[in-house]
């Protein structure tokens, strides 16, 4: 099995690369410094046709392979952590309606959400239900034709300006998160809804991440993911292959703050001469390149399980995301290192790479969850999987 | 109606360029890109195309082989078909015969407008407008910041020293547009993909009737030498003395190249 880019996958980056660098980058200091969600660049992306790539054609995507996917996330994230996860999350809350939505349901919103007219996000989330996802406690009861939702939901990225929501609830309390939640499509304009709240952050400043509150909200039937009860097993599903997106964007930052520093290790003096000049400085540059490198490498492998099917790809794209959230926090905090003084303020860019670096160790699963998920799948084929899924109840 | 956009593929100017020993450009040695003046020309027809004024949008290049990159480029940003002239006699054509084989070209293509960008990045003559418009006989509507269509008239508006010419010619015309025409777009990923089923053509120097010989024999320039550009003096620092005598160093160094 090869992992080379095709020529395909080359043109793609060069042209991500391009628009990235040239209207994406500068725009990168003010949308964190200000934490706005970068509108412009989220229709440049639009207009680019970059948020659909997740989309089959037929509903006015593009349908790029997993790979280009990855690529794209990865050239984005590069130049701004905040614009990659606008792809990432269109593909987030849509994936819910990819593995269990009808036809009717995929007709009704694919089409604004390929074309970047609507954005969605993906509400699982809650105060007390964060990696021990099944401690849910958001209520859908049925009424008729329709169901009412109560709770709230919290740390929903884009909730507060998305037209659409993939919300996870309980409709059978009793039968507790694994076996009694249910996954539901509703739209932001619903009464009852509201996004009261949004957080204050370390990084990823731009992205808004949002506090849902459902009072009373009515969702009809028909926008039911699946069958009652299939909601913990959509969620799951979902995670196993978005997490491939937070791979991808945990290398691009690391490769954005690993070319910042080779630059800046090029140019700055001291002891009169560059300090790249120095075999301390090249010794860390070369174990930035090479982790950011293996990183990379592995999240393709995963993408390329996604891409197949493969039945093990919970544990590739938990692999990767593991590797790559660590090799990006610990690439750029050496890249601050590499700037001194000037890496650590914010006329520089690597601290706010360093910033953004954090949350790829945290959403989509902690690195601790994603451990649990590799170590599960490991005693599974020892033979011993059905005790250890039993006793972990969290998300994978 | 319609636009053929001529299209240049150029060394990107950040490439490091290397040449022959008879002072060509060493194509294999430099990333190559759409001569970026031209892209506002592709702009320009594409926003006519878009406003239903002209109905098909075609590219035409004279180059090596792997010129057909800068037209699939082209094709990405929109229109709907490429046509590149490449041939082995074409190798080291001076301007003149630039012209003369778009010139050709453009006979068989027969287009309303023959549209170009107002300069190439790398050899900077802007020439090969005029020298098409003369060989084909037809109008020149040069440097226009914006091109109109009308009927069968063009129009270009010219940026002078006080204000705009409007300057018309009955078509068809060769024009050729600046960088006032608007940023030119990026390929979105569909376009990008859809170029790819688009028509490239490729002609030889048969195909339009022209012998190497006869071209070559044409031959108007001769290069002699290529050099990089002299370096600039060094940038003199008035640095670390008080201001007043700092403004004074200024004042004379202004004074003394009769700039104040
Ligand atoms: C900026 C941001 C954006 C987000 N976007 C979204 C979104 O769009 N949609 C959404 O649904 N959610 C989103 N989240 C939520 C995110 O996925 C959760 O924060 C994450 O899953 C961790 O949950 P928690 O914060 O409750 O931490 P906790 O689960 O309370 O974890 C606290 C610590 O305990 C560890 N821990 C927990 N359980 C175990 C265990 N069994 N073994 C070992 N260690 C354990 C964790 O690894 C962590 O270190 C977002 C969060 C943030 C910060």
């Amino acid at each position: 099995m090869t992992y080379l880019p095709t020529s395909e996958h080359d043109e793609l980056r060069a042209v991500v690369r391009e628009l990235a660098e040239e209207r994406i980058a500068p725009r990168a200091t003010e949308v964190d410094q200000r934490a706005e969600f970068p509108w412009d660049l989220k229709e440049l992306l639009a207009r680019q046709d970059l948020l659909g790539t997740s989309f089959e054609e037929r509903y006015g995507g593009t349908g790029l392979d997993e790979i280009s996917q990855v690529i794209l996330v990865e050239e984005l994230a590069r130049a701004d952590a905040t614009t990659s996860l606008i792809p990432i999350v269109q593909k987030l809350g849509s994936l819910p309606i990819t593995l269990a939505g009808s036809d009717e349901q995929k007709e009704r919103y694919f089409p604004r959400l390929a074309s970047g007219e609507w954005l969605i996000a993906f509400g699982l989330t809650e105060a007390a239900a964060g990696s021990d996802v099944a401690a849910n406690r958001t209520r859908a009861r049925r009424d008729g034709d329709a169901y009412v939702l109560n709770g709230s939901k919290r740390f929903i990225t884009h909730g507060s300006i998305a037209n659409v929501l993939t919300v996870f609830a309980l409709t059978d309390p009793a039968a507790g998160g694994r076996k009694g939640m249910s996954a539901f499509i509703v739209e932001t304009d619903a009464p009852g809804f509201s996004s009261p709240r949004l957080e204050h952050k370390l990084g990823i400043r731009g992205s808004p991440t949002a506090e849902l509150q459902f009072d009373d909200v009515r969702v009809p039937v028909q926008n039911r993911l699946g069958e009652e009860g299939e909601g913990f097993k959509i969620a799951m599903e979902t995670l196993d292959r978005s997490r491939l997106g937070i791979a991808a964007q945990a290398v691009g930052i690391a490769q954005g703050a690993l070319d910042a520093a080779v630059a800046y290790a090029a140019e700055r003096q001291q002891f009169g001469q560059p300090i790249g000049e120095f075999q301390g400085i090249q010794f860390m540059l070369a174990d930035m390149a090479s982790q950011t490198e293996a990183a990379r490498q592995l999240t393709y492998a995963a993408a390329a399980r996604v891409e197949a099917l493969a039945a093990d790809l919970p544990y590739w794209t938990s692999a990767a995301k593991l590797i790559a959230g660590d090799t990006a926090m610990r690439v750029t905090s050496d890249a601050v290192q590499i700037f001194g003084g000037y890496g650590y303020i914010t006329e520089y860019p690597v601290e706010r790479m360093m910033r953004d670096a954090k949350i790829t160790q945290l959403y989509e699963g902690t690195q601790q969850i994603q451990r649990m998920v590799i170590g599960r799948q490991l005693l599974q084929r020892a033979g011993v999987g059905g005790r250890v899924r039993a006793k972990s109840a969290a998300r994978a | 109606m319609k636009i053929v956009v001529c299209v240049k593929q150029v060394p990107a100017t950040t490439a490091e360029k290397r040449y022959t020993s008879d002072f060509r450009l060493d194509r294999t040695s430099a990333e190559s890109v759409i001569n970026p003046l031209d892209e506002y020309a592709i702009e320009q027809a594409l926003r006519l195309q878009e406003a239903g004024t002209v109905e098909s949008v075609a590219y035409l290049s004279m180059g090596p082989e792997q010129a057909s990159e800068a037209l699939r480029r082209a094709l990405a940003m929109g229109g709907d078909e490429a046509y590149l002239v490449t041939d082995g006699g074409l190798a080291g054509a001076d301007l003149w015969a630039t012209a003369r084989v778009l010139a050709a070209a453009l006979d068989k293509l027969a287009p309303d407008v023959a549209l170009m960008g107002m300069a190439s990045d790398d050899a900077k003559g802007s020439l090969v407008p005029g020298a098409v418009a003369a060989i084909r006989g037809l109008p020149l509507l040069s440097y226009g910041s914006e091109l109109r269509l009308e009927d069968s008239v063009a129009r270009i508006r010219r940026l002078n020293a006080t204000g705009y010419d409007i300057i018309e010619a009955p078509l068809p015309v060769i024009a050729s547009v600046t960088d006032q025409v608007g940023e030119p777009r990026y390929a979105s990923l569909k376009g990008i993909m859809a170029a790819k089923r688009k028509p490239l053509e490729t002609w030889s120097l048969a195909d339009l009737g022209i012998s190497a010989d006869e071209l070559r024999g044409a031959a108007l320039t001769r290069v002699i030498e290529v050099r990089p550009p002299e370096a600039k003096a060094p940038t003199e620092r008035i640095e670390s003395i008080p201001p007043e005598e700092a403004a004074t160093r200024i004042a004379d160094w202004l004074a003394a190249r009769k700039l104040i």
